[in-house]
C-alpha cells in the first residue's frame, strides 16, 4: 500500500527532527520536510500530501497565510492541516481555526498527542 | 520527551538562536536613543520566540521560562505598548546572557545559585516591563475599510504594523506579482528590494487564487507615502499597485496628538555619540554612570556548537565542483578502459595527451574543492566581536570611566575554530587596556587629554594572514613596574634586567606567573594573564607584538593564520631527514657561519639584527647525526613574542600542507605536531613550534 505522504512546515531544525520522528511512529506515513513558508509552497504541488503540519511564526510567509493559501485552493482544501506553534495567544490561534485548520498544538506538547493524532487523521 | 541524544542538537541549535538573538540585540543596544526599527525588534522577538518553542520542546523548562517572559516583554516592545527604555534595554542585554549561562549548564555544566538567582530576578523585571501598556481603544484599521478576508491571515504583529502605518497617515497598497514556482523567492527579494525603500512591506500573501501548476500570485500588503504612479514606475512590469484599502488614508499632521502617543512615541533623544552614528561598525558606548552592581561571574564567551552555518551559495560552488570531478572521473574511465582492451598493444600518444589532460583537470578541480571545503568553515570576526562589545559596554559601565569603544573589522572571515578561540584572549586584552590603560577621566583632564577614552579593536586581512588590534590611548605600559614585578616574583633576576632594554622588559609580561590578578573567576573562570593570552594565541599558530608608548596608550598586535586547516611549510632536511616547518611561524631564514656562533650560559646563541636569539640545531633535537657544515642554514621562528633560531642542513622549498595528527609510537612525541605526505607522496613530519619553543625554553632542554 501506498504510504501517506505527510509535509511538516517548520523552520527549527531541532524541533523539525522531532516531528518528524513523531510523525514517523504514526506508521504507514512518508514525512517531508519544509524550512519555511516559502519552501513549502515550492513542494506542494510536487506531491499529493495527506497530512500538512505547520508552524505559525516562521521568517518569510506566516503559518496562517500557509493555512490561507492551501485551503483557497482547490488542489489542496481538502488536506488536513495541523498547526503546531509556541503561538499561545488566543487571537492568532481563533484565526488558524478559522482558516480552516483542523487542530491547534501549543508547544511544548508530548510527541505521543501529535503520534496518536497523525492515526487518527488517516485511517484508511 | 526528548530521546537524551537529542540534548546536543538541542544545545547547537539554541546556541544558533542565541548567537543571532546576541547579534541583533547588540546592533538594538547601539541604536539606543532612536526608535528601533520595527524589522530589527521582530527579528528579535522571532529568536526569543524560537527558543521558547525549541526549548520547550526539549524539556528545559528554565530556558524556556525565561525565554517566554523575555519575548512577552519584546512582544509588548514591538506592539508599541512599551518604549525601549535604558532599564527594558538593559534588562534585554542581561536576559542574552543569563540566557546563554543557562544553556550552558544545560549542556552539562555545574548548575550555579548566582544564575537561578540572576534569573529569578530578571523574570520579576521582564513581567513589571512587560505589563507597560495597553491597546488602543479606536481601531484605525477599521475606519479606513480593511477587507476582512484579508485582515484574517495578518497575524498579531503585522496588523499592529498595519496601525502604525494608518496612524502616520501612510497609504496601504497590495502589491500583486505572478512568479514562477522554481524562482519565486529570488523573484519575491528582488521584489522587496525594490520597494523597501519607498516603504515597509507588512506582509507577503501567497495568493489563494489558483494559478497553473507552474507560477504562483503573491499579494504583497506594502505601506508606503508615495503616490501610486511612482510604486508602479519601480516595480514597472514585476507587478500591479492597488490601494489595499476602500477608504482613503487621511493623511495626519505632525503635530496632531495620537490617542496613544505617549507609549507609542518615544520622543527621539539624541544619539549618544553624534558623530558616530552614520558608522555602523562603531559601537558608542557610554559610562556616565557607575552601576554599582557586579554582575556575577561572565560565561566563556566561546560558543557550544561545533557548528558552522553555511551561504547556501557556497555549498552549491562545492556541489558544482563535484559535479566537474564526476566529469573528469568518467573521463579516466574511459581511458582505462582503453588501455584494458589494447591489451599488449602499445597504446595511441593521443591517449597519453589525454590522460595528463585529465590529470591536469583533477588537480585543478581538486584545487577548487580544497579551497571552497577552506571557505566553508571561515566564519566573520564580527561573531565574536559582537559578544565582546556586549561585554564591554557592561564592563566599562562599572569601572566609572569614559570609554569609546571602537569596533572595525568584523567582516573579516577567519576559521570557525580560530574565531571561536579568540574570544577570551580579546577579552583579557580589552579588559586590561580598561584596567590598566585607560585612566579616569580627573588624570586624563591633568594631562590635558580628552576626558573619554578610546578602546579599539580592529581587525584587517593582511595576504593569508589577520591582524587583530586591541589598543587604548591611556597611561602606556609602565617598564619599571612590570620590572619590579617580575623581580618579586622571582622571574628574572635584578642584574638581568638591568641589561634590558624597554622591550624585552614589557615582554616579561608573558612569562608565567606574572599575573597580578588574584580573582580568576573574575573574567572567564579559567586562569588569566597575559602568559595565558599567550599560550593560547600559540596554539593558534600566533603573533602577539606589544607597542606601547608612556603616557600615550598601548596596542596589542595579534598576527593569525587565516585557517589552521591548510598551512604552507617550508620543507627542511637535516641529515637523512625531512621536515615540515609552518611557515606562518618563520619571521625569516639566515645564512651563518660556525664562526658567528656565541655562547651564553653553555647556550649558543645568534646575533640577528641586533637581536639575540637561542640557536638550536633541529639535529640534535631529534637526535640525528649531524654534517659538518661550512654554514648553517636558519630558520627563525617566532611564536607570540619569542623568536628562536632552528639550524637545518638543507632548504628544500615550500608546500602547502595538511596537517595530520600521528598515532601509535609517534604520538606525542614533544616538538612534532603531526605528519603530512608531501607533493611526491613522501610522508614527512610536522614541526610543532610552540611545542619546541616551550621544551627549549627550560634549562634542562635537550639542547646542548
Ligand atoms: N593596556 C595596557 N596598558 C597598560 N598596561 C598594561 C596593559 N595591558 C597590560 N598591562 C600591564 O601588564 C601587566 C600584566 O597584565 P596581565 O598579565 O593581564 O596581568 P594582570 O592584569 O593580572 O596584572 C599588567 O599588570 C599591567 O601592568
Amino acid at each position: 500500500m501506498e504510504p501517506f505522504k505527510v509535509l511538516i512546515v517548520e523552520d527549527s531544525r531541532a524541533t523539525r527532527e522531532m516531528l518528524a520522528a513523531a510523525v514517523d511512529l504514526a506508521g504507514g506515513v512518508e514525512v517531508y520536510t519544509a524550512v519555511s513558508g516559502f519552501e513549502a509552497l515550492k513542494v506542494l504541488p510536487r506531491h499529493r500530501f495527506a497530512l500538512i503540519i505547520t508552524d505559525i511564526n516562521m521568517p518569510d510567509i506566516n503559518g496562517l497565510e500557509l493555512i490561507n493559501f492551501v485551503k483557497k485552493n482547490p488542489n489542496y482544501r481538502h488536506v488536513p492541516l495541523f498547526v503546531v506553534t509556541t503561538e499561545g495567544r488566543s487571537q492568532d490561534r481563533e484565526r488558524g481555526l478559522q482558516l480552516g485548520a483542523s487542530e491547534y498544538l501549543v508547544k511544548p506538547f508530548e510527541s505521543e498527542t501529535l503520534t496518536a493524532l497523525v492515526q487518527r487523521y488517516l485511517k484508511r | 520527551m526528548a530521546p537524551p541524544r537529542a540534548l546536543s542538537e538541542f544545545v547547537a541549535e539554541a546556541n544558533e538562536v542565541l548567537e543571532t538573538l546576541a547579534h541583533d540585540v547588540a546592533v538594538l543596544d547601539a541604536q539606543r536613543g532612536r526608535e528601533p526599527e520595527p524589522d530589527l525588534l521582530n527579528a528579535i522577538f522571532r529568536a526569543a520566540h524560537s527558543l521558547k518553542g525549541l526549548s520547550g520542546m526539549f524539556g528545559q523548562e528554565r530556558i524556556s521560562t525565561l525565554a517566554h517572559h523575555l519575548e512577552d516583554v519584546l512582544d509588548a516592545l514591538r506592539l508599541g505598548k512599551v518604549l525601549a527604555s535604558d532599564a527594558l534595554l538593559d534588562a534585554i542585554l542581561d536576559g542574552v546572557d543569563v540566557l546563554t549561562l543557562m544553556l550552558r549548564e544545560a549542556s552539562g555544566e555545574a548548575p550555579s545559585d548566582e544564575t537561578a538567582r540572576r534569573a529569578t530576578a530578571l523574570t520579576e523585571t521582564f513581567v513589571r516591563l512587560a505589563s507597560g501598556g495597553q491597546q488602543t481603544a479606536v481601531d484605525v484599521l477599521d475606519e479606513v475599510g480593511l477587507d476582512p478576508a484579508i485582515r484574517s491571515v495578518f497575524t498579531e504583529y503585522e496588523e499592529h504594523r498595519l496601525r502604525e502605518n494608518v496612524k502616520k497617515g501612510i497609504a496601504l497598497w497590495k502589491v500583486r506579482a505572478v512568479f514562477s514556482l522554481d524562482d519565486f523567492d529570488q523573484r519575491l527579494a528582488g521584489l522587496n528590494a525594490t520597494l523597501k525603500p519607498l516603504g515597509e512591506v507588512i506582509s507577503t500573501l501567497p495568493s489563494s487564487q489558483p494559478g497553473d501548476e507552474t507560477s504562483i500570485a503573491f499579494d504583497l500588503i506594502f505601506g508606503s507615502p508615495r503616490p501610486q504612479h511612482e510604486i508602479e514606475t519601480a516595480v514597472q512590469t514585476m507587478a500591479s499597485v492597488q490601494p489595499l484599502t476602500n477608504k482613503p488614508v487621511r493623511p495626519r499632521l505632525v503635530s496632531e496628538p495620537e490617542p496613544d502617543a505617549p507609549r507609542t512615541r518615544p520622543a527621539p533623544r539624541p544619539p549618544v555619540f553624534a558623530s558616530d552614528v552614520s558608522s555602523p561598525e562603531l559601537t558608542p558606548l557610554s559610562s556616565s554612570s557607575p552601576s554599582g552592581v557586579m554582575q556575577g561571574a561572565e560565561p566563556s564567551l566561546r560558543s557550544l556548537a561545533q557548528t558552522v552555518r553555511v551561504d547556501i551559495a557556497r555549498l552549491d560552488g562545492l556541489m558544482n565542483v563535484i559535479g566537474e570531478l564526476l566529469t573528469v572521473r568518467a573521463n579516466i574511465h574511459r581511458l582505462a578502459d582503453v588501455a584494458r582492451q589494447a591489451g599488449a598493444t602499445p597504446l595511441p600518444k593521443l591517449w597519453g595527451q589525454e590522460l595528463q589532460k585529465e590529470a591536469r583537470a583533477l588537480e585543478r578541480k581538486l584545487d577548487e574543492l580544497q579551497a571552497g571545503v577552506l571557505d566553508v568553515r571561515m566564519v566573520p570576526l564580527g561573531q565574536v566581536f559582537d559578544k565582546l562589545a556586549r561585554l564591554m559596554r557592561r564592563l566599562v559601565r562599572q569601572s566609572g570611566k569614559d570609554v569609546h569603544f571602537e569596533v572595525s573589522g568584523g567582516d573579516v572571515e577567519l576559521d570557525k575554530l580560530i574565531v571561536e578561540e579568540l574570544s577570551d584572549p580579546l577579552m583579557h586584552l580589552l579588559r586590561n587596556a580598561l584596567d590598566h590603560g585607560v585612566e579616569t577621566p580627573d588624570r586624563r583632564i591633568a594631562q590635558g587629554k580628552d576626558a573619554r577614552g578610546l578602546i579599539r579593536l580592529k581587525a584587517q586581512q593582511l595576504g593569508n594572514q589577520v591582524q587583530i588590534e586591541v589598543g587604548d590611548d591611556g597611561a602606556g605600559m609602565d617598564e619599571g613596574r612590570i620590572k619590579q614585578v617580575a623581580i618579586e616574583r622571582g622571574l628574572v633576576t635584578r642584574e638581568l634586567t638591568d641589561e634590558l632594554e624597554r622591550r624585552d622588559l614589557l615582554n616579561l609580561v608573558f612569562l608565567p606567573g606574572f599575573s597580578t590578578r588574584k580573582d580568576v573567576s573574575e573574567l572567564s573562570g579559567r586562569g588569566v594573564g597575559l602568559d595565558v593570552v599567550k599560550t593560547n594565541l600559540a596554539r593558534l599558530s600566533g603573533l602577539i607584538d606589544i607597542d606601547s608608548r608612556r603616557g600615550e596608550g598601548t596596542t596589542f598586535v595579534l598576527t593569525l593564520p587565516l585557517t589552521l586547516a591548510i598551512i604552507r611549510a617550508l620543507i627542511v632536511g637535516v641529515a637523512d631527514r625531512t621536515f615540515a616547518v609552518p611557515l606562518n611561524s618563520v619571521t625569516e631564514i639566515v645564512a651563518v657561519k660556525p664562526a658567528e656562533l656565541r655562547t651564553i650560559e653553555r647556550r649558543e646563541v645568534l646575533e640577528v639584527r641586533g637581536q639575540t636569539l637561542p640557536f638550536v640545531r633541529l639535529s640534535r633535537i631529534f637526535g640525528l647525526q649531524e654534517l659538518p657544515v661550512e654554514r648553517h642554514f636558519v630558520v627563525v621562528i617566532g611564536l607570540a613574542q619569542e623568536r628562536l633560531g632552528l639550524a637545518v642542513d638543507a632548504l628544500l622549498g615550500q608546500e602547502d600542507i595538511v596537517t595530520k595528527p600521528l598515532g601509535g609510537r609517534l604520538k606525542g612525541v614533544p616538538g612534532i605536531a603531526g605528519a603530512t605526505e608531501l607533493g611526491d607522496r613522501r610522508a614527512v613530519l610536522v614541526l610543532d613550534v610552540a611545542a619546541l619553543v616551550e621544551e627549549l625554553k627550560r634549562p634542562q632542554a635537550a639542547v646542548g
